[in-house]
């Protein structure tokens, strides 16, 4: 699909509707949907920015500490007169030490100590133990589709408005135990904030981020035909805006033939033999230990629209995805075999939110013998489908569209839940088919 | 066909539940339809008027190609009115792997505006607004396949659409009033779909259908008794509770010792061992190799598991 | 299914018989629980059948309705019930201990502690099967919202006195069963689950039958077989010999038997209306009760390997030793008795249809807190579950090598010991994270610090490596920093710090639970949910009737 007007002309005028409506607006709370890198984060800021310089006392509620704090620092290096308070726990090491060097914010673990400074941010579960506090006039609300419904009763009586800005697309947030009695109701405790908060107020201005400025133009019609089909959007660069090439040129073995197919499509399966294996298949895990290698043997070099220099793909700018934790330490342990550190190796869940030139996951399917819920969790495949500005490697074994097929979803139905698009089945069968175009077989 | 295999078969229909079923869908059906299509009218009817008297097309016909060709004449005489039209069990065609295949939905109504929606009658009940979420994921998948065989007649079919939100009228609470809630299939379909154009198996064919659909059975026993043993064992215990010929399977999956006999999960973690006996050797060490993170994980489990019951058997326990 | 599950199973099919999962018993049972085998009629929601129910395995009391679509025949066996099951639970509502629970003053705003009445043991209630769990919920939401001819007397179709009560008890039961760990309503397939891995899967361990052959299989016969028979052996009139544990009945029965029993049942009330001297009467009276004593007679018969199966079931979990904390849990079943107790007295209405927003996610918290409490307490409880946590490196065992004392940099500074701890398990540590023991049954909390090998000197990675995919048997050493439960002074309290020598096993998780925050009251609910619930009225209203209930 071509896009015929200007992504940046695009993407600002959705960000000044978002805003208006924020400011000016009479809604008591306003959605954003953003894709993934559409500039989500730039969006918050720039937000409290406005409502604090607007003289609008601010609460800012994210899931995470990680998140609060990242938050902060974007926000003092915006703005480093502003006052800002971090809420913390009363934890060991409640909040990341950097924030100590910042002269304008200050941290508490009590409420109460931070009151009168412009923004106040915190996590979902410490907001959630202030009692007795005057109510914020405006609040926002990060990651609000990883927060659970439940979480969000327990904060809304501390604000009065708020923005709620999130991606549809990633991980479901969940409970672990069962919650089927409630599916149905709109005040699902364990639905997503935004589900509930849309079923009781819909009539409130929806807006969403049209342009990702992370996924290259190789990236961004996949991600989006299969993972927001019904609220597509573009890449903010076009083909060949972003360029991906090696110092040392390939050896012919298969690491080195896909890192030629990423770095020239975007893309890159790299299929080893059809076999049922654990989860930390050692074979799988190996080769996506040498393809990070090799991409970084090889001296990867990234350009891009932010300047017109080439700049090497180090370490800090790759990363290893893996559906589940013992992947990820086995992921670990073959990189050091190998010589190779500073790769961030993580679980989807925890790759939530960040960003790196390329990307190397290993499918959640590979190797399965069974497709389960967990495995097929469209979010789970966005969030690894989708962190790369660059390239993305796949390492997979053969067989799993044939496992797909085996394992049609057979999901119970529950009356009266919105339907979730797409469906884990229907979106795997779609990236693996995209995917078969940039395959390269391998027997290690 | 089970009992012809020798395997006994557990299933059967208590008459209780057939009466009970026959009486409701007549209920729901009864004085023309009216109630049904006010209930459709009351969850899908935005944007048109009330149902008054609708109409109630024959169907009738001889063979299930006639009743076919009947109903596709129906829908388009019902799509070119512009009142409402209530199909009463009528017939639709599906072609599979070359075969087609008969479907009788329990009705489906035409809008106004040349909408077609499917509706499903179930004498399961919605307690509460909710109800079983298995057997309404079996309904689900159930008017996917209609919606599909419908969607082939609407596209040569001037001004019609099928709508992707179908029907489920059930009992309310603890009556024999019927209620009805509204239920979005486009996942089921795109699902089917995707199955109707990949598989090319005859019995993966036959378990994405929904039971009532009909084979045109040419074979005989015999045949069909080698054509099971030819299927691949995919055994898995899922099959007891939706197929006859399960206990056929399972007595096979078990003399062969596969591990998908305790369930398809426990795959999962045993990689490429694939039998009691295999695994049990490689937990004991006598097989395998231990750099095989399964071999190791299941040999650590079997350590763990002796050493807590030994301690437990001794009484010594650790602080 | 963890691994450790998955070979026990695998072991079952090998040796023929059920293998143990636990070498405790994690669920309290009382020494006279009642037990209740429900019956429903096939196709209808809520039309009993039949029921056994009793708290003496040797004489249970049988309620049978011979035409179960006719609603004066339900109501009386739902009025039967009532007598059945309510006495149980009202003589342990009566007797009570004297108890201390924190509130908080609505005046001052602070917590105190009031005294309070807890009842000594709650009413256990047995069932065979999940299924009849849900037929417990079922029943407890079709009475709940009834009304008698003393709430209304204009009521069309009142039910009889008891009831609604029964229903809102049912009901209670019914939501009290979904708290993870409770024992309050226990079916007896997940009880027998929850301790044994039989050589069969999960699915067909639903069946009580089934899962008592593999348990317990009759002599000379392995579990494979008699589990076989039990699924499916028929009588030469092609009944099951080991019909299900219900409420659904097996369709052969229904078909053959029974329903030739209603219909003689039917003929004969239709002819004793019909009859029209005192004579006829007297002999088509007799022919009615003899149609009914049939109808019950079959039902006792299918109804009676179920009520005995679960006694067997009973003694079974009975044979293995109580955990230690299950007590704590039970305690907790009985402060959710009590608290219903309290409500039926003050005379609040019925619980709703569904909850509301608040209720339900304080619901849902209570719920996410026990579970992770009764995983904690079972793996503390039993070495067996504790094994698998270990598998999993959620917790390991170690043999205690050197400590050495450090101390807090403050003006009154604390004892942080140093403790060197050896182990061939791969626990997931990472930098900080917390491990737990039990010390004197009370958790005391170290954090780890690091492999020894490293702190030493050598390349982190290459160690932490070591440890996450090295051979089996290959061992490690951990250095942990111990920081609490030590006293107030200067040196550890004597005790309080391990010694080398010791074993210890050690948790990743925490052993107790907190609670979540506080939620706002239901009348405080925000507009994000809808606000305050409106309607409770609506929400008690009983459901509306039909002249021809009687389809």
């Amino acid at each position: 699909m071509t896009t015929v007007t200007d992504p940046s002309a695009a993407a600002a005028r959705a960000t000044d509707a978002i805003l208006g409506d924020t400011l000016r607006g009479t809604a008591r709370g306003v959605v954003v949907d953003s894709p993934p890198g559409a500039g989500k984060s730039t969006l918050v800021v720039r937000a409290a920015l406005e409502l604090a310089a607007a003289g609008r006392p601010l609460m800012v509620v994210a899931q995470t500490n990680a998140q609060v704090d990242d938050l902060v620092v974007r926000l003092a290096e915006k703005a480093p007169e502003l006052p800002v308070g971090r809420l913390h726990s009363s934890d060991s090491d409640p909040y990341d030490k950097a924030l100590d060097g910042l002269d304008n914010v200050r941290t508490s673990a009590k409420a109460a100590d931070l009151a009168g400074l412009d923004i106040v941010l915190s996590t979902a579960a410490k907001w959630a133990h202030v009692k007795n506090v005057e109510p914020w006039g405006h609040a926002i609300v990060d990651e609000a589709y990883q927060m659970r419904s439940d979480a969000l009763l327990a904060v809304a009586g501390l604000f009065e408005r708020a923005l709620f800005v999130g991606d549809p697309g990633q991980l479901d947030p969940f409970s672990i135990v069962g919650a089927d009695q409630w599916a149905g109701l709109s005040y699902d405790p364990s639905a997503s904030a935004v589900t509930t908060l849309l079923a009781h107020n819909p009539e409130l201005p929806q807006h969403r981020l049209p342009v990702s400025w992370r996924l290259p133009a190789s990236a961004a019609p996949l991600v989006s035909d299969a993972f927001y089909p019904y609220t597509p959007f573009h890449s903010g660069t076009d083909h060949g805006d972003r360029r991906l090439s090696f110092g040392v040129p390939s050896d012919g073995s298969g690491p080195d033939r896909v890192l030629d197919e990423a770095a020239e499509s975007g893309w890159g399966l790299l299929e080893l033999p059809a076999r049922h294996t654990p989860r930390t298949d050692p074979e799988a895990v190996r080769a996506v230990a040498l393809v990070v290698r090799r991409l970084l043997e090889r001296g990867g070099a990234a350009t891009s629209e932010r300047g017109p220099d080439p700049v090497p793909v180090t370490p800090d700018r790759v990363a290893v995805g893996t559906a589940h934790r013992d992947q990820a330490a086995a992921v670990r342990a073959a990189l050091t075999e190998l010589g190779v550190t500073g790769v961030t190796v993580d679980t989807a869940n925890r790759l939530q939110g960040r960003e790196f030139d390329v990307t190397v996951f290993l499918h959640p399917l590979s190797g399965r013998p069974d497709a389960t819920a967990f495995h097929l969790e469209t979010g789970r495949l966005c969030v690894l489908a989708s962190r790369h500005r660059h390239a993305c490697v796949v390492v997979c074994r053969a067989g799993v569209a044939d496992l797909l097929d085996e394992h049609p979803s057979t999901e119970p139905v529950q009356l009266g839940v919105t339907v979730k698009f797409p469906d884990g089945w229907e979106a795997n069968h779609a990236v693996l088919a995209h995917l078969s175009e940039h395959r390269v077989t391998w027997r290690p | 066909m089970a009992t012809a295999l020798g395997s006994p078969a557990p299933f059967g229909q208590s008459q209780f539940a057939l009466v009970r079923g026959n009486a409701f869908e007549a209920k729901v059906k009864a004085g023309g339809g009216t109630e049904l299509l006010r209930l459709l009218f009351e969850r899908l009817g935005a944007g048109a008027d009330a149902p008054g008297e609708a109409v109630l097309p024959d169907l009738t016909a001889a063979g299930p190609e006639g009743r076919t060709a009947r109903t596709a004449l129906a829908l388009r005489e019902a799509t070119a009115s512009d009142g409402w039209t209530l199909l009463d069990h009528p017939m639709l065609a599906l072609e599979v792997a070359g075969s087609p295949v008969y479907l009788e939905p329990d009705a489906v109504v035409v809008h106004p505006d040349g909408t077609w929606t499917v509706v499903e009658i179930k004498s399961f009940p919605m307690i509460d607004a909710s109800a079983d979420a298995a057997k309404v994921g079996a309904a689900a998948r159930q008017s996917a396949v209609y919606v599909l065989a419908l969607e082939r007649i609407a596209s040569v079919t001037e001004g019609a659409r099928v709508g992707h939100r179908v029907l489920l009228v059930c009992p309310k609470d603890f009556s024999n009033l019927p209620t009805a809630s509204v239920v979005d299939v486009r996942k089921q379909r795109a699902v089917t779909r995707r199955q109707l154009t990949r598989l090319t198996r005859i019995e993966d064919i036959a378990a994405a259908l929904p039971e009532g659909a009909t084979f045109d059975p040419g074979c005989t026993r015999e045949e069909l008794g080698t054509a099971v043993e030819a299927v691949p064992a995919a055994y898995a215990p899922e099959c007891l509770a939706a197929c006859e010929l399960a206990f056929h399977c399972r007595a096979r999956s078990r003399a062969e010792g596969a591990v998908e006999t305790l369930g398809r999960g426990v795959r999962g973690e045993l990689g490429g061992l694939t039998t009691v006996a295999g695994v049990l050797a490689a937990a004991s060490g006598k097989e395998g190799d231990p750099a095989d993170p399964t071999v190791a994980a299941l040999r650590r489990a079997a350590a763990l598991r002796a050493e807590a019951l030994e301690t437990a058997d001794g009484g010594a326990r650790c602080r | 299914m963890s691994l450790i599950t998955t070979l026990a199973r695998l072991e079952a099919v090998d040796s023929g018989r059920a293998r143990p999962l636990a070498t405790v018993c994690h669920r309290h049972l009382t020494g006279r629980p009642l037990v209740l085998v429900p019956l429903t009629t096939a196709g209808e929601a809520g039309a009993p059948l039949g029921a056994l129910v009793g708290t003496d395995r040797d004489a249970p009391r049988l309620l049978a309705v011979a035409q179960p679509r006719d609603r004066d025949l339900r109501f009386a066996f739902l009025a039967e019930l009532a007598e059945a099951v309510l006495p149980h639970i009202e003589s342990a509502a009566d007797a009570v201990e004297p108890a201390e629970r924190s509130e908080v003053d609505p005046e001052t705003g602070r917590r105190t502690k009031v005294e309070v009445e807890l009842c000594a043991d709650a009413a256990q209630l047995i069932v065979p099967s999940r299924a009849g769990i849900d037929f417990v919920r079922l029943l407890g939401r079709s009475m709940r919202f009834r009304r008698t001819a003393e709430d209304d007397p204009d009521t069309p179709y009142p039910a009889p006195a008891r009831v609604p009560l029964l229903g809102r008890w049912l009901t209670h039961y019914g939501e009290r069963a979904r708290v993870p760990g409770s024992s309050l309503l226990l079916a007896t397939t997940d009880l027998l689950n929850r301790h044994w891995a039989t050589g069969q899967s999960s699915l067909e361990d639903q069946h009580l039958g089934a899962l008592l052959a593999w348990i317990d299989p009759p002599p000379g016969e392995s579990g494979a077989e008699a589990a076989f028979r039990a699924e499916l052996a028929r009588d030469g009139a092609g009944q099951l010999l080991c019909p299900p544990a219900g409420p659904a009945t097996d369709p052969a029965f229904d078909n053959r038997l029974l329903a030739p029993a209603i219909e003689a049942y039917d003929r004969a009330r239709v002819a004793l209306a019909a009859a029209e001297d005192g004579l006829t009467a007297d002999a088509r009276l007799g022919e009615l009760s003899r149609a009914e004593r049939e109808i019950r007679s079959l039902l006792a018969a299918v109804m009676r390997p179920t009520w005995d199966a679960v006694w067997r079931g009973l003694d079974l979990a009975r044979g293995l030793p109580e955990g230690a904390r299950s007590q704590d849990r039970w305690t907790r079943d009985r402060w959710s008795f009590t608290a219903h107790r309290d409500r039926v007295r003050a005379g609040e209405p019925p619980q709703p249809r569904r909850d509301d927003a608040v209720t339900a996610a304080r619901k849902l918290a209570a719920r996410e807190t026990a579970q992770a409490q009764v995983e904690a307490q079972e793996a503390l409880d039993d070495p067996l579950v504790l094994a698998g946590r270990r598998l999993a490196g959620e917790a390991f065992l170690g043999e205690v090598t050197e400590v050495e004392m450090t101390y807090t940099e403050s003006k009154r500074p604390s004892p942080r010991p140093l403790v060197t701890v050896r182990t061939d398990e791969r626990p997931h540590l990472g930098e900080r994270t917390k491990v737990y023991r039990s010390l004197d049954g009370k958790p005391q909390t170290a954090e780890f610090v690091g492999y020894a090998a490293d702190l030493a000197g050598r390349h982190a990675a290459e160690s932490v490596a070591h440890a996450a995919e090295g051979p089996a048997g290959a061992e490690s050493a951990l250095v942990l920093r111990i920081t609490d439960r030590m006293g107030r002074g200067r040196e550890p309290a004597p005790g309080s710090v391990p010694e080398p020598g010791d074993r210890i096993a050690w948790t990743l998780f925490e052993h107790d639970q907190r609670g979540g925050p506080a939620l706002p009251e239901a009348e405080n609910t925000p507009w994000t949910h809808g606000g305050p619930p409106g309607g409770a009225e609506e929400a008690e209203k009983p459901d509306p009737v039909t002249a021809e209930d009687l389809l």
